[in-house]
């Protein structure tokens, strides 16, 4: 049955930062598919400009509430790299160890707060607090979970205080870190019922055929640093992430856009998942599969999925990480710092995906030049691509406007857009 | 759900309380999310009519108030008026809202066409000249400082507004609650801080993991920034690296000026090298 629609959603909720989603079909002809960002930008890379190397770990991890700390890490490695500073293998560890923590808060805010509603039709996550009191509970403890510990290794769950080039100012205590490992260990059944709700959910079938950017492992599931892959087959080091992202201003958008070997391409957790399959805890790679979800996967909706996989998979990480921890001696917390002239990198993985920071230092270490490249700007593209499809399909389906508009709700969401970020 | 909140038997009007942003990470409202623990006893306390990052629904009937983010382009002007309208109270929620936040930082260039031009290119882009703070057009009834918030004295804040109490900032500065913590002092470490000039209510927050003060929370009151930077110098830290900190959340906005006026007088600045500072 041919439809005609118009769907206008003007500031998307559910999601951070500004975006509108417009879509008009008549007689089953797509007029409009538009995915429009229209948050203010806040200029960060003229901001750093003439500041010294240590005020960007600091400035930039103001760039996004939700994932400050994977900021914060993205610029130390920038400036590490730039600098040539190599971070000790304990540094190493714990820097893993706090961004597996954010991982895990931001992926369960989103599941839970952001994305869960969609599928229960309900407008919020308030409601549950009276209906289902003890799933909220239970989210909001796997939350505070991760929130804690990311105050007991980063020093604070947002805008972290610990962090710096060259390590950390100060250490967790081991009793910390094995509270937190009990923890951990106690949250597992938690996601194994989160899993099981999810299973009842009703995941959109839709699929279009999309080209997936992200870290590639070497070893281990990737989150800092290495090389940068597509599932096109595309590979160039960390420091060429400029012929990774290709960015161009558009007119829809306050944020800028990317490509790469099509019109656009997708990261985040599916395409992590969709490039690192083989490297996922054995566990996490097992309930990956008993949702069907196998490299590559296709479908935009089930990135949501993905980051439950990536709950399991960081959860049992960062036990491991906490019992190798534990069996050895602390040694200095950080390393100096010796300033200079140059460029550096640094790429990571945050929750929705592939981040990079990059920037130029003179010879005293000031920053003449900076340049952030955020996963939600990279994904916006895709979005727009994806919203296409999504009417084209909807146009003979018979769907009513709610159908559509909340199916395109939850297509944005499923990317998880951290818009603000995005503009910066 | 909590029953009804009483006191001494009377039940409590339940606040409604809307969230807004402007230009900002948003990291703020996240912080009131962030309250995992007490966030159930929270929502029983006040009725949240509008929080676009949690919730679908939405609505204009509010009394109260929170508004996140500087002011950076026109429209956000509109928004803010029209808030300010609707709200017999408005607070100004974190540092953005406050002073500017790390939003003001590209104001020191006083050239907007060159900091579009850095980050867009030839590019067209909406944006007001300068990122301000709330109360530069409007009326701001509270402010509630830090980068970001500290959700325990967002909720002492918050049951106050909802019980009719008064409200009120500390006098003293950051760093009689860091001294109060048995903290090493980050001067005798060599590391900067701005906790002797900062307005304490964070419980010195960064300096208890070792790393200075950046001055979020804006001046505390009589805060002598004169006497701070001599205490810098005497431990060697330059006055560019304490003038990075004052400048960097916008609390300090006039101390900065003041500083750079007298810097610009001795015809030394980076600026007239051709440096951007």
């Amino acid at each position: 049955m041919k439809v005609s629609c118009n769907v206008n959603v003007h500031h998307l909720t559910r999601v951070e930062g500004h975006g509108n989603i417009q879509i008009r079909i008549r007689n089953g002809k797509v007029e409009t598919a538009q995915w429009e960002v229209v948050e203010t930008p806040r200029f960060f890379e003229a901001m750093l400009v003439g500041k010294n190397w240590d005020n960007a770990p600091w400035i930039c991890g103001r760039i996004c509430g939700i994932c400050s700390i994977g900021h914060t890490l993205a610029s130390i490695r920038g400036v590490e790299n730039a600098f040539g500073i190599v971070p000790s293998e304990q540094t190493r560890k714990l820097r893993i160890l706090l961004k597996h923590m954010e991982t895990l808060q931001s992926h369960v805010l989103h599941l839970y707060f952001l994305a869960a509603p969609d599928f229960l039709n309900l407008g919020s996550v308030i409601p549950l607090i009276e209906a289902n009191p003890d799933v909220v509970k239970m989210a909001a403890g796997l939350k505070l979970l991760a929130n804690d510990a990311c105050d007991v290794i980063g020093g604070r769950r947002l805008h972290p205080t610990r962090t710096v080039v060259g390590g950390f100012t100060m250490l967790p205590e081991k009793g910390e870190l094995e509270a937190i490992k009990k923890r951990l260990e106690a949250a597992i059944p938690d996601l194994v019922k989160t899993a099981d709700i999810f299973r009842t959910f009703k995941i959109p079938d839709f699929k279009r055929e999309t080209e997936f950017v992200s870290l590639g492992g070497a070893n281990e599931y990737p989150f800092i640093g290495g090389e940068l892959v597509s599932t096109d087959g595309v590979r160039k080091p960390e420091h060429e992430y400029r012929k990774m992202t290709n960015e161009y201003c558009v007119e829809q958008s306050t944020s800028k856009w990317s490509k790469l070997s099509r019109k656009s391409f997708a990261v985040g957790a599916l395409a992590r998942l969709n490039n690192n399959f083989a490297l996922l805890h054995p566990e996490a790679r097992k309930l990956s599969e008993s949702f069907g979800l196998e490299p590559v996967n296709h479908n935009p909706y089930m990135n949501n999925i993905a980051q439950l996989v990536e709950c399991v998979h960081v959860t049992l990480d960062s036990i491991a990480i906490i019992e190798e921890l534990l069996g050895s001696k602390w040694d200095e917390p950080r390393q100096p710092v010796t300033p200079k002239s140059g460029v550096g990198v640094g790429a990571v993985e945050v929750p929705r995906g592939i981040l990079y920071h990059c920037y130029e230092f003179d010879a005293k270490g000031k920053i003449v030049k900076s340049d952030c490249i955020i996963p939600t700007s990279q994904n916006h593209a895709n979005i727009q691509h994806d919203i296409e499809e999504l009417a084209r399909v909807s146009g003979d389906s018979g769907r009513k406007d709610e159908e559509i508009e909340l199916l395109a709700s939850m297509l944005v969401r499923a990317y998880d857009p951290c818009i603000s970020c995005s503009v910066h | 759900m909590a029953q009804e909140r009483t006191y001494l038997g009377v039940p409590l009007h339940k606040p409604k309380v809307a969230f807004f942003e402007l230009s900002s990470c948003e990291g703020c409202q996240l912080q009131i999310v962030n309250n995992e623990a007490t966030l159930l006893d929270f929502l029983s306390l006040v009725e949240i009519v509008n929080f676009r990052e949690a919730m679908t629904e939405s609505s204009s009937d509010y009394e109260i108030a929170f508004v996140e983010g500087s002011v950076t382009r026109a429209d956000e002007i509109t928004r803010l008026t029209e808030i300010r309208r609707n709200a017999a109270v408005l607070v100004a929620l974190g540092s953005c809202a406050c002073f500017g936040g790390v939003n003001q930082l590209k104001n020191r260039f006083h050239d907007i066409a060159w900091v579009k031009r850095e980050v867009y290119g030839k590019h067209h882009i909406e944006t007001e000249a300068e990122a301000k703070p709330l109360e530069a057009f409007v009326r701001v009834d509270l402010k509630i400082f830090g980068c970001p918030i500290k959700k325990e004295e967002v909720e002492k804040i918050v049951t106050n507004i909802a019980l009719g109490r008064p409200v009120t900032h500390l006098k003293y500065p950051v760093c009689m609650e860091c001294k109060a913590n048995e903290n090493i002092c980050l001067f005798d470490l060599g590391e900067p801080c701005l906790g002797p000039v900062t307005r304490a209510g964070c419980d010195s927050w960064c300096p208890n993991s070792r790393m200075g003060c950046w001055g979020c929370r804006g001046p505390a009151d009589d805060a002598n920034v004169e006497q701070l930077r001599n205490i810098a110098k005497k431990h060697g830290i330059s006055a560019e690296t304490m003038l990075d900190r004052l400048e960097c959340f916008g609390g300090f906005a006039p101390h900065v000026e003041e500083i750079r006026g007298k810097v610009k007088k001795t015809g030394k600045t980076a600026a007239a090298k051709g440096v951007r500072i």
